[in-house]
């Protein structure tokens, strides 16, 4: 049996320890430690997209991330985006479009479509499909998932704007 | 003529829920990624189970030496069939034959089967032991080709054949003791010689299809337990729990009531998780370690566990210079693999519908099961038919062509009518056949001009239109459950697999009940709960289940408004059931909960509704095949492509897509959509690159690097999809089956569209960029070689 050796990392926001073995990956821990289980294992192979994750901020494979180099990271699954009580932009935009089926794929599309729209806000259909082109949908529900992620970016810009035009009369008033 | 009216209470007009555009019920839990599967289920002291595999197709076990593995530290115990025989006498299990071991006994029959299982509470330290048990084998001659296997008389699969009963469809089906043919089956329709001899033309061609995988993102997984006095509790990702319950129980001995199987949301299904799959196996390492076990399979193992019949189909067909279809006779050979699973109701159920959605005046099909050394093949989605209709549809473009009609005017001329007897005998009822093939013509614009490009790249377009008959009999039985504050449950054996089918089934009980389906609770299936249904399979639970809901909400309401009715003094019949109470000609308004208050004196007591459908059947008659009663209803899709052929690399490109149903009244339109758009593109992947690709039985392909699903980049420019709804007279509120209907025209509409594009015709799935190049290249008079 291989030693296990305690990490300290960021958990949706949260610090969180964990004794991890050195072959263990990061959907494993995550699952087995802190029951995020929207970090599915699939392909296992780092194709599929079911075990998307933020690590520093940037999406990867749990399957082929090892949980021992998240020590001293910070953390996020799609447990973090949002809630049952209060949905991310991009949650509500999948339920208004339909953008799923059986729904197994679907945190890891929420975690890629979510990271494109902060570095893309205005994506093309062809922008769309090549960032999200390593999540898999067998249910292929994918002219749907596209519609969701223009519904998103819609919302987040009205959100901007509104937040804007706020800023602007707080900024009047001030 | 048949006029076959169900029993039990007609469906009304909606009462504004059934045909609303409701978001799925538990749209929040899965965008928020709590959406509960049997893949998340941990339980305490749970240990893990890891299966050895064969790694030969077919062989007589010598030996199998588990010491160095059971030697590993942190492994629990190794288990061999030795081991189940203690508990399970007669560990043979199917839903058609007993005839897949639970463990391998003595022989195997191909690679990936399961020989023994290592069991320990790291995944991981399993995994590692499973290489270290060591097995010995006598190599025996394999056979992997269906129409090899049906003729060879040295490799055999099977020494002994054995039918199960469970299901009534299957009693009749006869086996051949000593051959690889599982099951047979022959229809005769009419003097098929004669009706040869008036034809002008006689077309003949072999069209085969490969074998695929269903893929489900949440690989098959199962855990079970024994509970505190020794029952059975079986948490699985099973597309059929009613089934596994009947199935483990009878492997043990034991009454139902002791086995309670439960299932969750599917990550998908497809037809990978129906019967039974794991269960059996992981029951009896409980019973053995008297432990939790989980076995959870890996991407790998999906491909030897399930897989989609390959087939090859002989069609031959007489038509007059007119173009009138007059004879078909259609030989059908299943690669089954080496277990039966549900091959024999493939063989039956796709068979006697190779005629096609045509008018023909003398039918003779000829359905084979054939075992073979590659791992089993199941239903996927269609259950057959997309590879039947790959065949008739591919050939009708190419007798339209030889007799120089339209492949649209061929298909008018010939399509089965309501009113006229399809070619098992049955009279097509509320079928959309016709409007199906119009909806079809008039979205791809068919009379217009259209392009076919010019230098590399050429265009072409194809159109093809199948017909399935739903699975029969079954049963499904559903109850309705008013709690005490009027609150709604509905109890039923669906399993939601991302088809939407809670969705729908809140739908309809809530139409019935004057509630909004959002305020209605579907209590996911457990035996120990939910009442019988026939299985989540073959688009039959929306007619299916949902007749059964409807009557149980029928029945619930019937029971609250006499309640309501003793109350008040008013007659039933003047009483109205609208939001969520019973309303009283005096103007009054009582609550479905104040009414129960009222009964009990506080808020107590349940109204329970129960609704049970088993639609009317007739097996067919065992010399002709023929019945009047094949079928409660047919599913009708077709499919329009235009594409693109790369004519220097062989590479085609769907520019548009239309995808046309009939589902006779959707229940909820988008998810209908969905169903439609989502199988017509998992059809896309198994017509123009998913194959399994063998050596010597093994699997090359078997990962997700390898076998490429579609994905965001192989969606076509425009995808468009069409609703049909030819009502269906005992359909709740008029609906039928949508789950495979996308899928029955794709592959011979592609087909289509390439000879119409480039002039060549490929006859074998998948399309390849290869297949197409070296079809040209022949064409043009070109070797391959030295492409």
């Amino acid at each position: 049996m291989a030693e296990y050796r305690t990490i300290r990392f960021r958990l949706n926001g949260r610090p969180v320890e964990l004794a991890v073995q050195p072959h263990e990956n990061l959907v494993e821990a995550l699952r087995r430690g802190f029951q995020m289980y929207s970090v599915r294992e699939s392909c296992g192979q780092g194709l599929c997209g079911c075990c998307t994750v933020y690590v520093n901020g940037k999406a990867v494979s749990g399957c082929l991330y090892l949980a021992a180099l998240v020590d001293g990271c910070d953390v996020q699954t799609a447990e973090g985006l949002g809630t049952l009580q209060q949905l991310s932009p991009v949650q509500e935009a999948f339920i208004e479009c339909e953008g799923f089926q059986c729904g197994f794929c679907t945190p890891g599309m929420i975690m890629m479509a979510t990271q494109l729209l902060q570095e893309n806000p205005n994506p093309t259909d062809e922008e769309i499909k090549h960032y999200m082109s390593g999540n898999l949908c067998r249910c292929a529900a994918y002219p749907e998932i596209i519609a969701a992620v223009h519904r998103a970016a819609e919302k987040l810009r009205a959100s901007k704007e509104t937040d804007a035009k706020a800023d602007q009369a707080a900024t009047v008033a001030g | 003529m048949s006029k076959v009216m169900e029993p039990g209470v007609q469906s009304a007009a909606p009462s504004g829920q059934v045909g609303r555009p409701v978001k799925r019920l538990e749209s929040a839990a899965k965008v928020t990624g709590r959406a509960e599967y049997i893949h998340n289920l941990e339980l305490p002291g749970m240990l893990r189970a890891k299966v050895v595999r064969s790694t030969v197709a077919h062989a007589r076990i010598r030996g199998i030496d588990t010491s160095a593995a059971k030697a590993l530290p942190g492994v629990y115990d190794v288990i061999t069939a030795e081991d189940i025989l203690k508990v399970i006498p007669d560990p043979y299990y199917g839903p058609a034959f007993h005839d897949q071991p639970i463990l391998a006994i003595d022989k195997v029959r191909h690679v990936g089967e399961p020989v023994a299982v290592v069991l320990a509470t790291d995944v991981h330290v399993a995994d590692q032991a499973t290489d270290l048990v060591e097995v010995e084998y006598e190599e025996l001659e394999p056979v992997f080709h269906e129409v090899e296997a049906y003729k060879s008389q040295t490799a055999i699969v099977h020494d002994v054949i054995r039918p199960a009963g469970t299901f009534a469809d299957l009693k009749s089906l006869q086996p051949r003791n000593k051959t690889n043919v599982a099951m047979e089956y022959h229809l005769r329709n009419g003097d098929v010689d004669a009706a040869f001899a008036k034809a002008d033309y006689v077309f003949e061609h072999t069209f085969r299809s490969q074998q695929v995988n269903h893929l489900p993102l949440e690989p098959t997984v199962t855990v079970a337990q024994l509970t505190d006095t020794g029952n059975l509790l079986i948490h699985t990702s099973s597309q059929s729990p009613s089934f596994v319950r009947i199935e483990v129980a009878r492997l043990l001995g034991w009454p139902e009531n002791k086995v309670r199987v439960r299932t969750a949301y599917l990550g998908g299904g497809f037809g990978a998780k129906l019967y039974i799959k794991l269960e059996a196996l992981v029951a009896a390492l409980a019973l053995i370690t008297q432990r939790p076990v989980r076995l959870s399979l890996t991407m790998e193992e999906q491909f030897y566990t399930i897989t989609r019949h390959a087939a090859t189909v002989t069609i031959r067909t007489g038509v007059t210079k007119d173009g009138r279809i007059v004879a078909r006779d259609c030989k059908t050979w299943w690669n089954g693999g080496a277990y039966a699973d549900i091959g024999p109701r493939v063989t039956q159920k796709s068979g006697f519908t190779a005629a096609g959605p045509y008018d023909i005046e003398a039918v003779s099909l000829d359905s084979y099961a054939v075992y073979t050394n590659l791992p089993p093949a199941g239903a996927l989605r269609g259950f057959g038919i997309p590879q039947l209709v790959w065949a008739y549809e591919s050939q009708a473009d190419i007798i339209a062509r030889e007799l120089g009609m339209d492949p649209l005017e061929f298909r008018r001329k010939n399509i089965l009518r309501n009113g006229r007897p399809h070619a098992t005998g049955t009279i097509l009822e509320d079928a959309g056949t016709v409007e199906v093939l119009e909806e079809l013509a008039r979205k791809m614009n068919w009379d217009q001009p259209f392009d076919r490009g010019s230098g590399t790249i050429r265009r072409g377009r194809g159109i093809a239109i199948g017909v399935k008959a739903a699975v029969s009999p079954t049963t499904s039985v559903a109850f309705v459950n008013l709690y005490s504050d009027g609150s709604c449950g509905v109890y039923c054996g669906t399993v939601d697999m991302g088809q939407g089918s809670d969705t729908a089934m809140a739908q309809i009980a809530a139409d019935v009940l004057g509630l909004r389906a959002e305020d209605v609770r579907i209590i996911h299936p457990d035996t120990e709960v939910t009442p019988y249904d026939m299985a989540t399979l073959g688009s039959r639970s929306t007619f299916h289940m949902g007749n059964a809901v409807r009557l149980a909400a029928e029945d619930a309401k019937q029971k609250i408004v006499a309640m309501c009715a003793e109350q008040t003094g008013f007659d039933p019949a003047a009483l109205v059931v609208r939001d969520g109470g019973v309303a009283t000609p005096d103007g009054s308004f009582f609550t479905f909960g104040a009414i129960l208050a009222k009964r009990h004196g506080m808020q107590a007591g349940n109204v329970l509704g129960v609704g049970s459908y088993f639609p009317y059947y007739e097996k067919p008659n065992p010399e002709t095949g023929m019945s009047e009663h094949i079928t409660p209803y047919w599913m009708v899709g077709g499919t329009g492509v235009e594409v693109e052929v790369d004519m220097e690399t062989g590479k085609v490109h769907i520019t548009r897509l239309v995808t046309v149903g009939d589902c006779g009244k959707a229940i909820n339109p988008g998810i209908v959509r969905r169903q439609l758009s989502g199988a017509s593109f998992m059809q896309m992947g198994f017509t123009l690159f998913e194959e399994m690709v063998f050596d010597e039985g093994q699997v090359v392909n078997a990962s997700m690097a390898d076998y490429k699903i579609p994905g965001f980049w192989d969606l076509p420019d425009i995808n468009e999809v069409s609703i049909v709804e030819v009502p269906h007279r005992n359909g709740p509120f008029g609906a039928k089956g949508i789950g495979e209907t996308g899928s029955l025209g794709l592959s011979p509409a592609v087909a289509n569209a390439i000879y119409d594009a480039i002039g060549v015709r490929i006859y074998e799935t998948p399309l390849t960029p290869e297949k197409v190049l070296k079809a040209l290249r022949e064409k043009q008079g070109q070797g391959w070689e030295d492409a």
